[in-house]
């Protein structure tokens, strides 16, 4: 188990309630490339932990490694305080952690309502006329999405035609819904505008207050700080910074995810380069882009 | 919301009091029926019925309209079970010769046994299902198109269907089978006359009927219906939620081959004997029927009341060109035609619908 001196000790105002799921040295390799390694993070209800980090900086193989879909090569993966390994994404929903990807989340033909019951629908009636409950299904949906603060005007229409946000958000209801008690969100931002961003981060919100445990995986630090908990900044597949919000002001995160002394070098290659005055870009440092 | 205030506070979740006041007006009547896939095809086919109507002082006759459903049956029953296929994303091009191959399998292997037809019948199911498990199974575990799939069945099945037989029969046709045991009771369910106010209807009518009740009802009513949308609507996202998609494709697959069963065994009992390169191309007419029902041809969209009216405006078409005393040979002009404006104004609907 490697330790990695850059991470902080966790602060014990955040040991107030027991961690769901707790990342001990995680690592993972592929072949003999090392995609993770010495990965701490504890999920705890009620709380939103940011994953942030630049493209290929480890986000998609920490999500795999949660949700099941990878396993883990180092360190130790913990549920409710026991060691487990997961083989496959059902036993990770088994275990209430949920996983909602980007674009994986609904049929776009299919109104809303089979969309949200859609491989787990209720059914009535003795086979072979056993049938789905049609009713009961609207209803639950209508109620489980106003929970979420979503509000429908018709359940019958195709969910393709609900704008991204909207989309995400009937996702996540539907994961709370079905007993999700760690949420892992890839990247629900990405793809949206700034209005619909704004939707999405509600919802977050929205199911923290829940009592879920969010991971919410971004490489937006204005996103991340709107609802954030707990930060940590992935890089090159290490821990870069693991900090309480207390901790971490959003200049010092977004100059982490930016890679500060990366910008610096960057800026110092542009200098060489005909046509770009590097007089008239900002201080890297001091003037996160707001 | 601000960037430097406490989370819990920049972002309450909306209580439902505070609920926005619905910002679009509920749909019409008009347009929420503008949003059913079958709702090009129900003006075609009143279109297609006013029209031979017109031209046509025979088609107005009840006779010739139990002719008219008697056509639109035979291709309808294969066409229900093909357009549940395309609507869970799969195309079937081997459909047309497995209808002959359940025919030859039961005729031959009746006569070569001399037994009674019904184990026949019995025999041709089990190859029937096995045909559509093939499909299937080929499908998943080669990851191949469908289209490839099948068409590599389609050609498999066709040059067994032309081999098999000249081998038994010397012939390319099989022996008449109907001083056999069975079947006079097997003619009774397969391929009777039934007469409804002094109309002699074939049984096939209902039997198409009832496919399509029972189609519909599994598609919008039940869990697997909810399967089939999924698998072909978005088969990752259904697969990511639980949806076996495999086993939906596979039942698919084999519920066209019950249909294949079905009504070669219709054929069979209607003409006692089965020419073996019958059913090239027939694929195509369900496949055409399916769409003109407004099925998607990519999948996730479609239905069976739509693929029951595809298969009747077939029917129609068919029966009305001889009716009017034209050449036949302008039936497959008018087919071409009748593709493209379903499928132009299936585009159409759908954009009038989504329009809100």
């Amino acid at each position: 188990m490697t330790t990695n001196d850059l991470t902080k000790p966790t602060p014990a105002a955040e040991g107030t309630t027991e961690p769901v799921v707790q990342l001990k040295g995680v690592g993972k390799l592929y072949g003999n490339v090392r995609a993770l390694e010495g990965i701490d993070l504890d999920v705890r209800p009620g709380q939103v932990t940011c994953v942030l980090g630049d493209n290929g900086a480890g986000k998609s193989t920490l999500i795999k490694i949660i949700s099941g879909l990878h396993q883990h090569d180092e360190g130790e993966y913990v549920v409710d305080g026991k060691p487990v390994r997961l083989h496959n994404p059902r036993e990770a929903l088994n275990l209430g952690i949920a996983t909602v990807y980007q674009d994986l989340a609904t049929v776009p033909l299919m109104p809303v309502w089979r969309n949200f019951f859609l491989g787990s629908e209720l059914t009535r009636g003795p086979w072979p006329i056993r049938r789905l409950d049609i009713e009961r299904m609207k209803e639950t949906t209508q109620t489980e999405l106003s929970a979420m603060g979503i509000h429908l005007d018709n359940l019958e229409q195709p969910i393709g035609t609900l704008s991204g946000g909207q989309r995400q958000s009937v996702a996540i209801a539907r994961a709370v819904y079905f007993g999700a008690r760690v949420l892992i969100l890839d990247e629900p931002t990405a793809a949206l505008g700034v209005k619909q961003s704004g939707v999405v981060l509600k919802y977050i919100a929205a199911a923290r207050e829940r009592g879920l445990g969010v991971i919410f995986i971004t490489h937006n630090p204005h996103h991340a700080y709107m609802v954030g908990d707990h930060f940590s900044v992935l890089r090159l597949g290490a821990l870069e910074l693991n900090a309480a919000r207390d901790d971490v002001s959003l200049e010092e995160l977004t100059n982490h995810m930016a890679g500060g002394t990366e910008l610096a070098a960057l800026k110092h290659e542009l200098a060489q380069v005909r046509g770009v005055d590097v007089e008239e870009l900002p201080e890297v440092v001091n003037s996160p882009s707001t | 919301m601000t960037q430097a205030a406490p989370p819990a506070a920049a972002t309450p979740p909306a209580s439902p009091a505070a609920a926005p006041k619905s910002r679009t007006a509920e749909r019409s009547l008009a347009r929420r029926a503008l949003a059913r896939p079958e709702i090009g095809a129900l003006v075609a086919a009143v279109g297609v019925y006013i029209f031979f109507f017109a031209v046509a002082p025979t088609f107005r006759q009840a006779d010739s309209f139990a002719t008219v459903l008697y056509q639109g049956s035979t291709l309808g029953i294969m066409a229900l079970a093909v357009s549940l296929l395309m609507i869970g994303g799969e195309f079937d091009l081997s459909a047309g010769v497995a209808v002959t191959s359940s025919a030859l399998a039961a005729s031959m292997l009746s006569f070569q046994l001399t037994a009674n037809v019904w184990v026949g019948v019995g025999v041709a199911l089990v190859i029937s299902l096995s045909v559509g498990l093939i499909n299937g199974l080929l499908l998943i575990k080669t990851g191949l198109p469908s289209f490839l799939v099948s068409l590599a069945s389609f050609l498999m099945l066709q040059g067994l269907n032309l081999a098999i037989t000249k081998l038994l029969t010397d012939n390319v046709a099989t022996n008449a089978i109907n001083d056999m045991d069975g079947f006079e009771s097997a003619k009774a369910v397969f391929a009777s006359e039934v007469t409804v106010f002094g109309v002699d209807v074939n049984i096939t009518v209902f039997y198409w009927l009832a496919f399509a009740g029972l189609a519909t009802w599994v598609l919008l009513r039940t869990k697997f219906g909810n399967w089939i949308f999924a698998a072909g609507g978005s088969k990752e996202s259904a697969r990511a939620v639980g949806v076996p998609v495999n086993l939906t494709k596979i039942a698919l697959f084999m519920t066209v081959g019950f249909a294949a069963w079905f009504v070669g065994m219709h054929l069979l009992f209607e003409y006692n004997t089965v020419q073996a390169g019958e059913g090239v191309g027939n694929e195509f007419y369900y496949i055409i029927a399916a769409v003109i029902g407004g099925c998607l041809l990519t999948g996730g969209y479609g239905s069976a009341i739509g693929a029951l009216l595809g298969a009747f405006i077939f029917g129609m078409v068919n029966q009305g060109i001889v009716y009017a005393n034209w050449n036949p040979d302008w039936f497959k002009f008018f087919v071409g035609v009748m593709l493209l404006l379903a499928t132009l104004v299936n585009l159409w609907v759908r954009r009038q619908a989504a329009r809100r």
